[in-house]
């Protein structure tokens, strides 16, 4: 479905008065998401993993320079055609709805921008909101008022109004308590199983291994490598890459065990 | 004390009833400083109000006369006194007699300020509104060529003195072109109600414009950063995420984002547009508040200048408490909170 090969990613910044360099963010990363699947992209802060996700949204800032391919369904990817119809985003915190506008009304402008034609947004938003617990009342609240649970929820609404065959979730965990981070992972792994794409992008390995079918490993953006979920058992020698595999083993439930020999 | 009586006010008012309490404290508290300052600044003045009062009778008066004159206005009391008794009337609703337009200073000031509002309030609105458009327009695509040109326009506002800008406008419009009359609020020789409403809204335009582009600058320049602010933060990248265009993110949230600063500085201006006024007033000859007040500087109509201060001081007291009121009704994180 979505296939990105070779992409690199530099920001490009004046060097002393005339000169201008630009400092590599992303190299020569290469994944696939297939119809149906989870892949999850870890990596450390700094590590690219948002960048990746803007890029695929055509979201770049600016003094971003892009070089490398990616295709969608088998076609160049358009990211402007795409966002908000094909391609769908989850971000990572409640900063990112608009504080002086309430949810409801927010999830409504989505409707409009997922295309459906206006007498049809208004029910379409209720309706999403219906779908993840979230009522009138809710609706009517303004960011701030909500808590970040729910906030989640209004915003996999606004992804789950397009019927999006790409969805892109940002930390879908971050700052979740474990029983609303059940909820929105369980959101996801239902859309993969419904014949959708998802990538994960998150931090946290423990977290997304649950519901990932694949998981690639990033670092100081590069692409260390992608592996099966099921790679990551046992002392993880299933696993290429040594930082994969010491990242597998830093894990408390795996019981700390000491890296071996690098 | 009245300010530590507002401190104390008892939590049982609604937060915004103890708001405007408060505010209204406070404003009855700045008109008061306003009324002394001003007082004592026309005392120290060298103008002998008498002298003022005869004009060119002056020197057909004795000095027996000038006494008794003196005395029946109370200039040989202390100048505390005179003034706790100006201020009496003042709180009784009498403001004194203007000497140059020989009647009670409170019906001057209220003729004058509504020939006054007449021209500010178009202009502050048609200022507002486009310093609003241009801001945003910036904003949208901060560092691009149109951005550049209006930041551009904005500086150069900013940093042109109103009367020349006014000088200019009356140049161009009125004596090269012909478009508009050159000055006053009326064709001189005609009664007010012989005036049509077309005659009235020519006399109009050219004081508006010049008025209304002065204000343009500052709400521009203040737009245009929050505009901007808003369109790199992160509701905005996920509305485009959403398939959202640079337009419908700068119309439904930048604008949004920049209305709070724009209001705030439209209304805290009024102090700059009632300046600005006075000006406008004086080269388009318009029979306004402003140009009362230089009348009654040059004159030494003392009791009317102290009303004009005190009215002045009023209206600018007023545009910030409008200001902050807005800012509570458009930002419901403000709500609430005094």
């Amino acid at each position: 479905m979505l296939e990105v090969s070779r992409l690199s990613i530099g920001f490009r910044r004046p060097r002393g008065l005339w000169r201008r360099e630009v400092v590599p963010a992303l190299r020569d990363v290469s994944l696939r998401v297939r119809a149906g699947e989870v892949l999850a992209v870890i990596g450390a802060s700094g590590a690219g993993k948002s960048l990746l996700a803007q890029a695929i949204l055509g979201l770049l800032p600016p003094n971003a320079a892009m070089s490398g391919e990616m295709r969608f369904q088998g076609a160049p990817l358009d990211a402007p055609r795409l966002r908000g119809r094909r391609v769908a985003l989850v971000p990572q915190s409640i900063a990112w709805l608009d504080p002086l506008v309430r949810a409801g009304r927010q999830v409504e402008w989505a409707a409009g921008r997922a295309g459906l034609p206006a007498p049809d947004r208004a029910p379409a938003a209720a309706a999403a909101l219906a779908r993840f617990g979230l009522g009138m009342a809710a609706a009517r609240r303004f960011p701030h008022q909500l808590s970040g649970g729910m906030a989640r929820r209004a915003m996999l609404a606004i992804a789950a109004l397009g019927e999006a065959e790409l969805l892109i979730a940002d930390e879908p965990t971050n700052g979740l308590d474990p029983e609303n981070a059940a909820r929105v992972l369980g959101h996801l792994r239902a859309r993969a199983d419904a014949g959708r794409g998802v990538l994960v992008i998150s931090h946290d390995l423990a977290a997304v291994l649950p519901l990932a079918d694949r998981v690639a490993i990033l670092r100081e953006g590069a692409l260390q490598e992608t592996a099966p979920a099921a790679a990551f058992q046992g002392n993880g020698m299933a696993l290429a890459s040594p930082y994969a595999r010491a990242l597998w083993q830093a894990l408390p439930e795996v019981g700390f065990l000491p890296a071996e020999a690098g | 004390m009245p300010v530590s009586a507002a401190g104390a006010a008892p939590p049982v008012l609604p937060p915004l009833l103890a708001f405007l309490l408060r505010r209204l404290l406070r404003l009855a508290l700045l008109l008061l400083c306003v009324a002394a300052l001003a007082f004592a600044l026309a005392r120290a003045a060298p103008v002998d109000p008498v002298e003022a009062f005869l004009g060119p009778a002056a020197a057909q008066v004795g000095p027996e006369q000038r006494a008794a004159i003196a005395a029946r206005w109370g200039f040989d009391q202390p100048a505390p006194a005179q003034f706790l008794h100006w201020l009496g009337n003042a709180l009784r609703g009498d403001l004194g007699e203007s000497s140059i337009f020989a009647a009670p200073v409170t019906q001057v000031i209220g003729e004058r300020f509504a020939a006054s509002l007449a021209l500010m309030l178009p202009a502050w609105l048609l200022g507002g509104a486009l310093g609003f458009g241009l801001g945003l327009l910036a904003g949208m695509r901060e560092g691009g060529w149109l951005d550049r040109a209006i930041r551009l326009y904005a500086y150069l506002l900013a940093a042109l003195p109103g009367f020349w800008l006014a000088m200019l406008l009356l140049i161009v419009f009125a004596v090269w072109l012909g478009w508009v009359p050159v000055c006053c609020a009326a064709p001189p020789g005609l009664l007010p109600e012989q005036v049509s409403l077309a005659q009235r809204l020519a006399h109009l335009a050219l004081p508006v414009a010049a008025l209304s582009v002065l204000g343009v600058g500052p709400v521009a320049l203040h737009t245009r950063v929050k505009a901007a602010e808003a369109m790199r933060a992160d509701f905005a990248l996920y509305a485009m995420a959403q398939g959202a265009g640079r337009a419908e993110v700068a119309l439904r949230h930048a604008a949004r984002h920049a209305a709070l600063p724009a209001l705030a500085i439209l209304f805290a201006g009024m102090g700059e547009l009632f300046g600005g006024s006075v000006v406008a007033e004086q080269v388009f000859a318009w029979p306004g508040l402003g140009r009362a007040a230089v009348e009654a500087g040059l004159r030494a109509d003392v009791p009317l200048l102290l009303g004009i201060a005190l009215a002045t001081a009023l209206f600018v007291g007023c545009g910030n408490l409008l200001a902050d009121l807005l800012a509570q009704a458009v930002d419901p994180r403000q709500r609430g909170r005094a």
